[in-house]
């Protein structure tokens, strides 16, 4: 098909991944006292969410080449 | 009230309740509005990208059948993957425990191997471009307009109930924080987002959205998962509050068993019986759905190639079985916290006094999720609710356009006409949509009485495909007035049958001839109502198919009918890639699966 659908979703995950990563390193800690059992579920998940958006973006600049 | 999914109207009964006290509000910050924002653009941007590549009707609505199979299965499973079902399975995971997963690895899994392995090649080899075209070839005109007419009302009508939904989940989460966010302002702005993208894109669009969702509802909900099942002790510690939760409501292990308790219908909280339970669920309404409803198949259909059309739903199965750790673990969680007691969870009481667990995922996520990741967790819902939307939407521009307007309009058109047609329609259905939105908003009544209908329609529909596929015998008067007939005897058994003693007769409860039967659910109810139509549709078929003429020849018929069609040989693909083994591998998970939770 003409257009990978692995580039835009790869894209998309990446940026929200790095978003994640940015707020969790820079918001007030309490907000995870409060909601996520005092884990820093943005650094965590937003690490895992990079991964996969760079996992697509690498799978979908493979096949090109 | 998934109206396509009979599966599941019977198991998410009501629609998220918004009037409820007690409402739970999600406090969004920037962070959180700058994913939504950029998932929207990337919503759009991938429309707008994909409209430079479309040039036929087949591109339109059938993407060109080009896509390989694992997108086409992420599709397949996106589309079922509504918010209705998100919300509506962990309901049901608080409402019965483990044996939700009846809904999926008996439910599900065995049709969904049997449509990809026996009946794909028929739809896929056959060149049909619609269920109905299908119906078509097989049997003959009016079926094939009666399978159309009341397949595109009920897709408008599903996509207007997805677009009241989201409308009032928004309107009750965020609607106190942000004032302009009113209802007409949800309805609004879900269509029109997913106007763009169909209207620019077509079924690709639609394709590529739901992988997107896909990944989105599992990357959001696993990590919901994960903090609720810590909070509330673990696996071990969620069974041991779920056993004396059962203890309390008179039923003792009886949440934590996915069969153990199925031998009488009074032993579960589903109150439903094995039989009923495999016959009616498992069979009729399971293969009704996943095998015969263009909304799933129109997405295999867009495959690239037989083997990848034949896989696609057995590869979506994979995921499918697994979902319930992602959808009925949410409730399980909601009861342990209920059970923990104290401020544990805030779910909302309904005007009857008890607790309404269609928000359980609302509350899961206002409880667990700190800003920024609970952007995600509400992108994610956002994302179900519209993909929900999109695959009613697309499904309804091809059956209209195909077997409505091309069949029976303007039999003339030209490529381009069809092409301008489907993007027309695609602004009428969601604007019928709305249409429907605002009445379920206006009248519940109007909303249960539809779905009652459709209920009938499509009870017995199996029984035609079933025959039609494999017995060559079986004519176009047999498969019409075997459908009517089938409808009929669920009308009947409606009219018959109350779902519980302590329910009221009415034109939508059932009993309104006399009652003959008292249920003790009214999902008990339902499966029965199932097994009854097919039966009715499936013994009519082969009477009046016998008493008339073969309206199709054997060649006619080659290529539609199983004994006239040269197997399929899939010795070429790799033993990983053929449907038949993958098949194999996927039925013995779901044993599998079974027997670990019995």
């Amino acid at each position: 098909m003409n257009l990978d659908v692995r580039l835009p979703m790869g894209l998309l995950f990446a940026i929200i991944g790095v978003i994640l990563l940015v707020h969790g390193f820079t918001a007030d800690q309490a907000i995870y006292d409060n909601h996520s059992l005092g884990i820093n579920i943005n650094v965590r998940w937003g690490g895992v969410i990079l991964a996969f958006g760079a996992f697509m973006l690498f799978l979908a600049r493979k096949k090109k080449s | 009230m998934h109206l396509l999914n009979p599966v599941l109207a019977v198991a998410a009964e009501s629609a998220p309740a918004a009037a409820a006290s007690n409402s739970i509000l999600l406090k969004l910050a920037t962070v959180d509005y700058a994913i939504l924002a950029i998932y929207f653009a990337f919503v759009i941007g991938i429309g707008w990208v994909l409209k430079r590549y479309l040039k036929t009707s087949s591109d339109y609505f059938e993407s060109g059948r080009s896509l390989p199979a694992w997108i086409c299965a992420l599709g397949f499973i996106g589309a079922n993957l509504g918010a209705q079902e998100v919300m509506g399975m962990a309901a049901s995971g608080a409402k019965y425990g483990i044996s939700t997963s009846h809904f999926y690895w008996i439910g599900a899994i065995p049709a969904m191997v049997f449509v990809g392995i026996f009946m794909m090649p028929f739809y896929y080899g056959s060149k049909a471009r619609s269920v109905p075209e299908y119906l078509k070839l097989r049997f003959d005109e009016k079926t094939r307009t009666f399978n159309a007419l009341t397949f595109a009302v009920m897709t408008v009508f599903s996509s207007g109930i997805s677009m009241h939904a989201l409308a009032l989940l928004l309107n009750a989460t965020l609607g106190s924080s942000i004032p302009w966010l009113n209802y007409h302002v949800c309805i609004a702005f879900s269509g029109v987002i997913v106007l763009i993208y169909i209207y620019t894109g077509g079924l690709t669009s639609a394709i590529y959205n739901e992988v997107i969702q896909f990944f989105l509802i599992v990357l959001g909900f696993a990590p919901l998962v994960f903090l609720g099942l810590k909070d509330v002790g673990g696996w071990d510690g969620m069974m041991t509050k779920l056993g004396l939760y059962s203890n309390a409501q008179g039923m003792p292990g009886a949440w934590s068993h996915s069969w153990a308790h199925m031998g009488t219908a009074t032993g579960n909280p589903m109150g439903v019986e094995w039989f009923g339970l495999a016959m009616g669920l498992g069979f009729v309404l399971s293969f009704g759905y996943w095998c015969t409803d263009f909304l799933v198949i129109q997405r295999a259909m867009a495959a690239k190639d037989m083997n990848s059309a034949r896989r696609t739903p057995i590869i979506a199965a994979i995921p499918k079985m697994l979902f319930p750790a992602l959808v009925i673990l949410p409730g399980m969680i909601a009861i342990a916290l209920v059970q923990k007691g104290g401020n544990s969870i805030n779910l909302p009481i309904t005007p009857g006094g008890e607790t309404d667990f269609n928000m359980v995922v609302p509350a899961l996520l206002a409880k667990y999720f700190p800003t920024g990741m609970l952007g995600l967790g509400l992108t994610a819902l956002m994302a179900s609710f519209m993909s929900g939307m999109a695959g009613n939407v697309t499904a309804f521009n091809t059956v209209w356009t195909y077997d409505l307007y091309h069949n029976h309009i303007n039999p003339k058109a030209t490529d381009a006409k069809l092409v301008r047609m489907g993007r027309i329609t695609t602004v009428v259905g969601l604007l019928i949509s709305a249409g429907c939105a605002y009445t379920a908003r206006e009248s519940n009544n109007i909303m249960d009485m539809l779905q009652l209908v459709f209920g009938f329609v499509n009870a017995p529909l199996f029984a035609a495909f079933l025959l039609g596929m494999f017995w060559r015998r079986s004519t176009g008067h047999g498969a019409f007035y075997g459908l009517i007939t089938g409808t009929v005897c669920a009308m009947i058994f409606h009219g018959l049958t109350l779902p519980t003693a302590t329910t009221a007769p009415s034109l939508i409860k059932g009993g309104w001839i006399s009652i003959q039967h008292t249920f003790t659910s009214s999902m008990a109810q339902n499966f029965w109502m199932a097994i009854f139509a097919f039966t009715g549709c499936f013994i009519a078929t082969i009477v009046i198919s016998l008493a008339t003429k073969a309206n199709k020849t054997d060649d006619e018929l080659r290529g539609l009918v199983y004994s006239l069609t040269p197997k399929t040989k899939d010795e070429s693909a790799a033993w990983y890639a053929r449907p038949a083994t993958l098949g194999a591998i996927v039925l013995a998970g779901a044993v599998v699966l079974n027997v670990i939770f019995w």
